[in-house]
């Protein structure tokens, strides 16, 4: 099946089988191996990716599920040159030993500071939650996010942030 | 690398193209909406669906609306939108108090309403909760809509009443005055439900004119408590009836040993935790707990 995906801003087209998953996909058809792989459960979360502007697990997406629509990797966090404040916290606050969880931390860090500037140590905790560190190194993970509010990391929202959930509306009584 | 079988793949239109899909390629097709039970299944092969039919295109499905007395939910809010929203959390604490505690984020983010309940695993928490709450569920099939009220829809585990070609379209419940709470039990956070119980109680003049009692993973009949419920009805909302109702939930349902613990310990979570939602579903009818 062709698929066209938008990642980072490129588009990427490609003949798939439709039961590629989408870091399959995104690691083996691109290149793009910075989305790691790590169960086969949906339970440890380091293939999180932004599927339309929402982090998801992309081992429990389709690619074809991915057509026509925009994926945001660990690869397009920086902006150019610039890494971005939430991978300048990890570095500052040794918030990555092996680096595996590493990617799919920040990509659900950046979503949490874009919706919420000023996180409290349990939202942190609450967005990362259902993301696994084998290192355990959570409190520096943690404190590298709050690093990252700190430091202007809640401010990129004007150039990153996708709508949530764009057509979707609400009627109240 | 587990990988699932190969199968054909097709993108619905609309809810009459779903249905249109379904019925051409037959028995082996399935839908699939936010794929977070179904995919993990067919990695595994314990599904291996000739054909996939994808409705996450029907925004038409993924609306959250007052209409009338009744909150509609679409099949295909995803768990993320239930717990976000307003007009659930005023209304339905039980929904919200639910989704806080269903898997994690991200697959909140990508699991569906409709999903969970025809996926009808006998651990999963909006069942119990909806259940409690006695929702109508709207499907839609070759011959046109039909409602089913969601405890006509369980017919056990895996296993619903929505015939070939059938699809959950909407999930509706009357907007009343009622109160309501959701507890659950798990070993770790994000994880299935050892045992949850939701609790539904409407209170006319310090009586129960009506409770819903909910449990999931203990094996009750259609997720509820029927003989808690009837107990409760008639009684004064008050600590020793809770209680009582606790014992009855606990002696009606079917529990079984697995790595999540023991038929005595679950069952002894299940009145536990039965007495606790009527607890707190009491204390918010008071006005004492959000
Ligand atoms: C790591 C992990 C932890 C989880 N923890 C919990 C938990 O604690 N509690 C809990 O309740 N759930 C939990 N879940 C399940 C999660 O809530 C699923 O998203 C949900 O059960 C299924 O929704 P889905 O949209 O992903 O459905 P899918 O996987 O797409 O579909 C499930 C089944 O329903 C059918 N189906 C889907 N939509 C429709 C429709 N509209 N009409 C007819 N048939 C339909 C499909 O054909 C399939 O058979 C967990 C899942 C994961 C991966
Ligand atoms: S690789 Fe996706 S959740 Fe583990
Ligand atoms: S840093 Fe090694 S898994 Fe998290």
């Amino acid at each position: 099946m062709r698929i066209t995906v938008n990642v980072n801003g490129e588009q990427h087209t490609r003949d798939v089988e439709p039961r590629l998953l989408l870091v399959h996909f995104l690691r083996d058809e691109l290149g793009l191996t910075g989305t790691h792989w790590g169960c086969d459960t949906s339970n440890c979360g380091v293939c999180a990716v932004w599927l339309d502007g929402t982090p998801v697990k992309s081992c429990t997406v389709l690619a074809v599920m991915a057509d026509g629509h925009e994926v945001r990797t660990v690869e397009g966090l920086a902006h150019g040159t610039e890494l971005d404040p939430v991978q300048q916290g990890f570095i500052a606050c040794h918030g990555l030993q092996c680096g595996f969880c590493t990617p799919g931390m920040m990509m659900t860090a950046r979503w949490l500071l874009d919706h919420n500037a000023d996180p409290s140590e349990e939202d942190i905790r609450e967005a990362i939650s259902g993301q696994m560190c084998r290192c355990t190194g959570y409190e520096n993970i943690v404190r590298s996010i709050r690093w990252a509010a700190e430091h202007g990391g809640g401010a990129r929202t004007a150039d990153t942030a996708t709508e949530a959930a764009p057509g979707r509306e609400e009627v109240r009584a | 690398m587990q990988v699932p079988a190969a199968f054909q793949y097709e993108t619905a239109t609309s809810v009459e193209h779903a249905i249109e899909l379904l019925t051409r390629y037959g028995p082996e097709a399935r839908v699939v909406a936010g794929g977070h039970s179904l995919l993990p299944m067919m990695k595994l092969r314990l599904a291996q669906p000739e054909a996939l039919i994808d409705i996450n295109g029907l925004g038409e499905l993924a609306l959250i609306r007052v209409d009338g007395h009744d909150l509609a939910v679409g099949a295909m809010v995803r768990h993320a939108e239930l717990l976000a929203s307003p007009v659930v959390g005023e209304h339905f604490p039980i929904l919200r108090d639910a989704e806080r505690v269903i898997a994690d984020p991200l697959v909140r983010n990508r699991g569906t309403v409709g999903g969970s309940l025809c996926q009808a695993d006998p651990s999963e928490d909006l069942s119990a909760a909806f259940s409690a709450l006695r929702a109508a569920l709207v499907v839609q099939g070759p011959g046109g809509r039909r409602t089913i009220g969601i405890r006509e829809f369980f017919l056990g585990p895996y296993e619903t009443a929505l015939t070939e070609a059938e699809l959950l379209v909407e999930i509706r419940v009357p907007i009343r005055s009622h109160a309501s709470a959701y507890r659950k039990v798990e070993r770790r956070v994000g994880d299935w439900a050892v045992v949850a119980a939701g609790a539904v109680l409407e209170i006319t003049d310090g009586v129960v004119t009506e409770a819903g009692i909910g449990l999931t993973a203990v094996g009750a009949p259609r997720f509820v408590s029927e003989q808690a419920e009837d107990f409760l009805r008639g009684g004064r909302p008050d600590d020793e009836s809770f209680a009582q109702a606790g014992r009855t939930a606990a002696q009606e349902c079917r529990p079984t040993a697995d790595q999540r613990g023991p038929v005595d310990y679950k069952r002894h979570l299940a009145g536990e935790l039965t007495t606790r939602a009527l607890r707190v579903a009491a204390a918010r009818a008071r006005g004492q707990e959000a």
